[in-house]
């Protein structure tokens, strides 16, 4: 999103020590298409779920024909969707936000498992070019590079079972396919009560959640960061 | 634009003007035959007939090869040789679970032969070329019938029973000679409703009620919807017809032909629907294509059988029959209304106890087309439900689809000593050994085994049996198909068939339960750890990250 990678980040901005001479300032951090991409996913995700559940016979609160049309056209939908979401992180170089880093991370695990209970503050300071705080950053680059390929991909084996069933146990194999995508798929819903749960700690859910609506979040600029933004970029400044 | 109203007046007039000469000089016109003869201006036919075979006798007088034609048919020999088993079935050949067999029945069964006179199963049909009955097929008169119990010839005054159970009235041989046409359906039906002995009594699929169907009874017969005849499906070619369920083509991946060119060769769904029969262009139309290689059409399209008010026997307990009532008549009880308000059999002395059912889901089972029979030849174990006709088929053959059956359950003589299927003399008015005469299966099974000229110990017993009828009529309107959930559910349609994998029909498979508990590894943490937020009073207050 910005130049950043002339130099590499200061040890603040990776969320390690406190900035001293940073201002918080709200700042636009999520570009319109980084919001209609999460809510797309989110709306999307609800749906699959809901006609997933629906299609394994959990309820009957939808016919199976309606179900099974709803979570092809949105999967594919979705799929299209990280195509072109895949395309915005590598050209706008935001793909390196979810790029798992271990110093902080410690901290982070430890505020969640003690600290949270002790009225601690969140270790973790949000800067212009790392949003994501360390446990953060591993939970989503496992999600996208092992969960959610297991899910989409499972899933594209299992829609076009009718290419590949000529193969020798065909049947026994889309059964072990199908269960695969049941099973990750449940940890993805398993993921998504974390996800929400999360937005509960260190700030209320409506300030955990407004970011991902208004786009804006308050972050820690240093000076030259604050200067820059002023001169060239002013309608990313809230205040 | 007064102008222009009028002149849409004047042009209006004159269409309507041109519109009602055309029609006038329509009417005029004559009526033009379909046909090119008129069999009632034939000389041949312009006299009146004494007797069945004079009349097919006029009729070969003309159409020379005709019956040579119906003697190649199984119509005619009651004998097929599968291909496949080499088994030598036909009704002539194998038992089933409603009257048994032929041999020692012969005048009784023969009635709907498509001859005249087959008096001995241990006999080829008779070999006169007269003795085979044109009408029974071709008479459009509406009149033309069989009797019930004279091997095959019509009532020539009003006495006895028809075919269709029916008071017999005198045929009008001339009449019907002279309306000869294509079969229709009331030409097959009076033979093929009626099996088993009465209306849908055997298939299930095929009753009365097709006659005159509802669009809801079947989509093809039904004069709302295509107004087909049996033969619209049922291709003959010299007199021999596609379809038969002896040899079932349970899959069908020719489908239409080639462009122009109408098959004639098979009666399958596939030959006129094609192979991918649903929208292409639709996620559900191709999910539902994608079925077509697993699940015959008839599987979903034919969501019950025995609609449309007539109802099937399911049950027939051979063994309970011969009780007497009080006054020592023979007993007979009627505790089934099917849905057209008649009252059905329920016991018979003669015959035992029945079952009926109406609009029953079928039984499903994998089949290639093939039926192994148990012939009487074949030894059983009396201990175990014997298989009257196995339906073979496995997910893996390649040929294979799931089709529906109707599941016949009966139970009925076999020799106990030699462990086979009995015959029984069950027909025979003047006899002493028949069964319905005489009351005595002891006899009844001597003379029956003895009119097959087969091996008896001399001792019976009753075996519980199973005979499968593939579902292949009532088509109901495909908004009328199965519902999807109907399978994919736990315990829903397709319970118990192995080889294929449905999703839907366990919610708790190895990969859900994995799923679902890292689902609530992952929700009592969080529970847990709301819960330690409270108790520590950590949660709400906690800082933001300011």
């Amino acid at each position: 999103m910005t130049d950043d990678a002339v130099k590499p980040p200061a040890p603040f901005e990776r969320g390690l020590t406190p900035c001293p001479d940073c201002a918080e300032r709200e700042v636009l951090i999520y570009p319109r298409f980084e919001r209609l991409w999460h809510w797309s996913q989110a709306g999307s995700i609800v749906i699959l779920m809901f006609t997933g559940l629906g299609m394994n016979g959990v309820h009957g609160l939808i016919s199976f024909e309606l179900a099974v049309r709803l979570h092809t056209i949105v999967a594919l939908a979705l799929l299209l969707l990280w195509v072109f979401a895949t395309f915005w992180l590598v050209t706008t170089g935001s793909w390196k936000v979810f790029l798992p880093r271990v110093l902080g991370l410690f901290a982070v695990a430890r505020y969640y498992a003690y600290g949270v209970f002790k009225g601690e503050h969140h270790p973790y300071q949000k800067s212009l070019a790392q949003r994501l705080n360390p446990l953060q950053a591993l939970a989503y680059s496992a999600l996208k590079t092992v969960v959610f390929p297991l899910v989409w991909g499972t899933g594209l084996v299992y829609l076009t079972y009718n290419f590949w069933e000529t193969l020798p146990n065909a049947p026994f194999l889309l059964e072990v396919v199908a269960n695969i995508h049941l099973a990750v798929a449940y940890i993805v819903s398993g993921f998504v009560i974390l996800h929400i749960y999360l937005l509960t700690i260190g700030h209320s859910f409506r300030d955990g959640v407004r970011p991902m609506i208004t786009g804006t979040e308050k972050v820690a600029l240093t000076p030259e960061q604050e200067a820059y933004l002023e001169r060239h970029e002013t309608w990313r400044l809230v205040d | 634009m007064g102008g222009y109203s009028l002149r849409a007046v004047a042009l209006a007039l004159g269409l309507g003007l041109v519109w009602a000469f055309g029609a006038a000089a329509q009417g005029q016109a004559p009526q033009l035959s379909q046909s090119t003869t008129d069999h009632s201006k034939l000389k041949e036919l312009q006299k009146d007939f004494a007797s069945g075979p004079e009349v097919t006798a006029a009729c070969l007088s003309c159409h020379t090869e005709a019956a040579t034609q119906v003697k190649h048919s199984i119509h005619w020999k009651w004998e097929f040789e599968n291909p496949s088993t080499g088994q030598i079935l036909g009704k002539s050949h194998v038992v089933n679970s409603f009257c048994g067999t032929v041999a020692s029945n012969e005048a009784r069964c023969t009635s709907c032969h498509t001859g005249y006179g087959w008096t001995d199963m241990s006999a080829p049909p008779p070999s006169e070329a007269s003795a085979v009955d044109c009408l029974v097929c071709h008479d459009t008169s509406g009149q033309y019938t069989k009797l019930d119990s004279a091997a095959g010839h019509p009532p020539l005054e009003a006495k006895g029973k028809t075919i269709t159970g029916a008071d017999a009235w005198a045929v009008d041989l001339k009449k019907a000679a002279q309306s000869v046409g294509a079969p229709g359906r009331e030409n097959c039906g009076s033979c093929h409703f009626y099996g088993g002995g009465g209306d849908n009594v055997k298939h299930g699929d095929l009753s009365s009620a097709l006659f005159h169907p509802g669009l809801d009874v079947d989509v093809h017969m039904s004069a709302e919807g295509e107004n087909f005849t049996c033969s619209t499906c049922h291709h003959s070619d010299r007199h021999i017809f596609a379809g038969s369920r002896y040899d079932v083509h349970a899959m069908d991946t020719e489908g239409t032909g080639k462009p122009g060119q109408i098959r004639q060769d098979v009666a399958t769904c596939e030959s006129c629907h094609g192979t991918a029969p649903h929208k292409a262009l639709s996620v559900t139309g191709m999910k539902l294509n994608d079925h077509v290689d697993r699940i015959a059409c008839q599987t979903c399209h034919i969501p019950s059988f025995a609609r449309g008010g007539v109802a099937t026997k399911t049950g027939w307990d051979w063994s309970t029959a011969g009780r007497m009532d009080a006054d020592g008549k023979p007993a007979h009880e009627e505790n089934y209304v099917q849905g057209d308000g008649k009252a059905l059999h329920t016991y018979l002395a003669t015959k035992g106890d029945f079952e009926w059912g109406e609009n029953v889901v079928p039984h499903y089972a994998w089949f290639n087309g093939q039926v192994e029979y148990t012939l009487t030849d074949k030894v059983i174990d009396p201990t175990q439900v014997v298989e009257i006709n196995r339906i073979e088929g496995s997910p893996d053959d390649g040929r294979s689809r799931i089709w529906p059956f109707k599941r016949m359950e009966g139970r009925q003589a076999y020799d106990a000593g030699l462990n086979h299927l009995a015959y029984a003399n069950v027909w025979g008015p003047t006899t002493d050994t028949a069964y319905w005469t005489n009351f005595d299966w002891a006899k009844a099974i001597e003379a029956g085994m003895a009119a097959a000229g087969k091996e008896y110990s001399g001792q019976y017993g009753f075996v519980d049996t199973h005979m499968y009828w593939p579902i292949t009529h009532m088509v109901a309107p495909a908004s009328d198909a199965v519902d999807c959930r109907e399978c994919h559910a736990p315990q829903g349609r397709m319970a118990g068939i192995a080889g294929v994998y449905l999703p839907g029909s366990n919610p708790t498979s190895p990969g859900a339960l994995i799923g679902i508990a890292f689902f609530l590894a992952m929700a009592s943490g969080v529970l847990l750890h709301t819960v330690l937020r409270i108790i520590t009073r950590g949660g709400k207050g906690g800082k933001t990250h300011d």
